[in-house]
């Protein structure tokens, strides 16, 4: 049985704003079916009470001192942009033409 | 080829601080070679002309002052191009990044200008890092200096293959799941994942930050220590970053070097020893285990029994914090923007950038990432791995315990063709089989060449408690003594 639909795919596509084609969804559903079907395998292990483990250092709470020190100016911050207006980036609209009026 | 190119960066620094050679010489040897073969091998996304030589200039100038000059002086550097370098291109393998030039240099980068050392551009990478081949890699496959139509391993294949091309004497990578250590084998190059933690990860574009540990490359054991030193230690910019002083691993490879391991016990890794690997890298690895006993090591078999579940725990928390980090790539404050005609919403033209920027592993990862933290499968999928994680660290401790260091194949077979395992990504991802559970862990590991198989290079890699480096050094170096170094056929 397959791990994964392409319907699924579609929608992990959408959620990952991707706006991949018919093709690549067929694709992508096939090997994402492998991979996931070889993952599952990590549900053998018996880990039912052994805490997960999100991180290899131990260290909690990691704190600067509250110094100025250089930084980036608004320009060089700005220079990778694509788009730039009045020291922001600028970007497509956000709220449906209806909403914005 | 110039005679300097065929040397060691110790070398190199050596005939620089002495005044033998000048910095600009050796750059532009490297230069010269670079123009020469990089169009057959395709090691570097940009060289650096310019910026190289004036580096190279001032390190001459310093010199002439009579100011002191550091160990790694005059020495050329490729850098890989997950690292962001101030005005000089920075793509990630990726087309979302191009034509980016970063408005900062990453900590590494800053170190190894500190260190006078001579950046001559930026290598090849699997996009974003994904990949065990650079052919993933959107600006098109680099070649292994060993034969051609191979791949030189990957993701950080353009700076192994720059190394055993002659192209620079010494290479950054960055090491997720083995692609500092599996490029270095495949290329008969040594590679040195150090602890996580231990290098800085400030300005490395991230891909998985857990697991992401930047590194030195080299084509000996004393190289890549010396690189090591030259880039390690604390940054209070990057939160992970270990608050204590780099092991001195340059000391362990000239302990190393004197080719005496009494005392050193060594465990090898049953579940790594037999099924998985081909039977010429596993001849290849017994030969040289053999010697490591000869130089005095002591060698017992060690049980890791949950290594078998490090592949698929890894290929869900990699993805999973792939999918989260490359959320930033949403064509507004860097890269790429498609479809911005002002008829589509932010959303679309997000999606639309997304999806002409990323190449098929990019997103793959990122679909995959997003099922495994989705409501429903967490628990199955990204919790599960993050237990088996746990149960890995454990095995290590209990390792160490027993033993100084594992050693292990770096990689289950040697260079394949290119083209040979694309088709079917699950077959890409056990190239890193045996290099992913030391990422897990969070500890170092190397690769040092051990011999040939078929006429293309072995690696065996040494795996080393959190923070104790140097251990695993000392051993490479001792290995490195007794079967020597490999130099691939003229190109």
């Amino acid at each position: 049985m397959a791990a994964i639909s392409r319907e699924e795919v579609a929608h992990l596509a959408r959620l990952s704003r991707l706006a991949v084609t018919e093709e690549e969804l067929d694709t992508f559903a096939g090997q994402l079916d492998v991979i996931l079907q070889a993952v599952a395998q990590v549900g053998k292990v018996a880990a039912a009470d052994i805490p997960p483990t999100s991180h290899s250092v131990p260290l909690t709470n990691v704190l600067r001192e509250d110094v100025e020190t250089p930084c980036l100016t608004p320009e060089e911050a700005l220079s990778g942009a694509p788009d730039v207006d009045q020291q922001r980036f600028r970007v497509p609209r956000i709220l449906n033409e209806d909403l914005a009026s | 080829m110039s005679d300097l190119t065929t040397k060691t960066a110790a070398e190199i620094a050596a005939l620089v601080a002495g005044g033998e050679t000048s910095a600009v010489e050796v750059t532009q040897a490297h230069l010269d070679r670079i123009a020469a073969v990089d169009d057959q091998v395709h090691a570097f996304l940009h060289v650096d002309t310019e910026g190289a030589l004036a580096a190279a200039r001032a390190v001459d100038e310093r010199r002439a002052a009579g100011e002191p000059l550091g160990p790694l002086a005059g020495v050329p550097v490729a850098v890989k191009d997950v690292l962001a370098t101030k005005g000089v291109p920075t793509t990630v393998g990726s087309k979302i990044l191009e034509g980016w030039r970063p408005p900062y240099d990453a900590t590494i980068v800053e170190r190894l200008r500190a260190a006078g050392t001579v950046m001559l551009g930026k290598t090849n990478m699997d996009e974003f890092a994904m990949g065990s081949s650079t052919e993933y890699s959107a600006y098109g496959p680099t070649r292994n200096p060993w034969d051609l139509n191979r791949i030189p391993g990957g993701s950080g294949g353009g700076s192994s293959a720059a190394l055993a091309a002659y192209e620079a004497p010494l290479a950054i990578g960055s090491d997720t799941g083995g692609s500092i250590r599996q490029p270095g084998a495949v290329t008969g190059t040594v590679g040195a994942k150090p602890t996580y933690g231990g290098t800085s990860r400030y300005g490395l574009v991230a891909f998985s930050s857990s697991l992401d540990t930047p590194g030195p490359c080299a084509r000996t054991v004393l190289d890549a220590a010396l690189l090591h030193e030259a880039i390690g230690g604390h940054d209070p910019r990057d939160s992970t970053s270990i608050p204590q002083p780099v092991p001195d691993v340059v000391a362990a490879a000239k302990l190393g070097a004197t080719g005496d391991l009494t005392g050193v016990k060594l465990g090898i890794v049953t579940e790594f020893a037999g099924e998985g690997a081909e039977p010429g890298v596993l001849a290849v690895f017994r030969e040289a285990v053999d010697a490591l006993t000869k130089l005095g090591a002591e060698i017992v078999e060690v049980s890791c029994p949950h290594f078998t579940y490090a592949l698929p725990a890894y290929y869900l928390i990699a993805p999973s914090e792939c999918s989260s980090n490359l959320a930033r790539f949403d064509g507004v404050r860097f890269g790429l923007r498609v479809g911005d005609d002002g008829s589509r919403s932010l959303e679309e033209v997000m999606s639309l950038t997304r999806e002409a920027g990323f190449g098929p592993e990019v997103k793959r990862r990122i679909m995959l990432g997003t099922y495994a933290l989705s409501s429903g499968y967490y628990d199955a999928y990204y919790g599960q791995a993050q237990k088996v994680r746990t149960l890995i660290t454990r095995d290590f401790t209990a390792a160490f315990e027993q033993v100084d260091a594992l050693i292990s194949p770096t990689t289950p077979f040697v260079a394949f063709p290119i083209g040979a395992r694309t088709s079917d990504p699950y077959q890409m991802y056990l190239a890193d089989l045996f290099t992913i559970p030391t990422n897990l862990y969070g500890g170092p590991g190397i690769s040092v060449p051990c011999g040939l198989s078929d006429g293309l290079p072995v690696g065996l890699q040494v795996m080393a408690p959190t923070m104790a480096d140097d251990r695993m050094y000392r051993v490479a170096a001792a290995l490195e003594s007794a079967v020597g170094t490999f130099t691939p056929p003229a190109l």
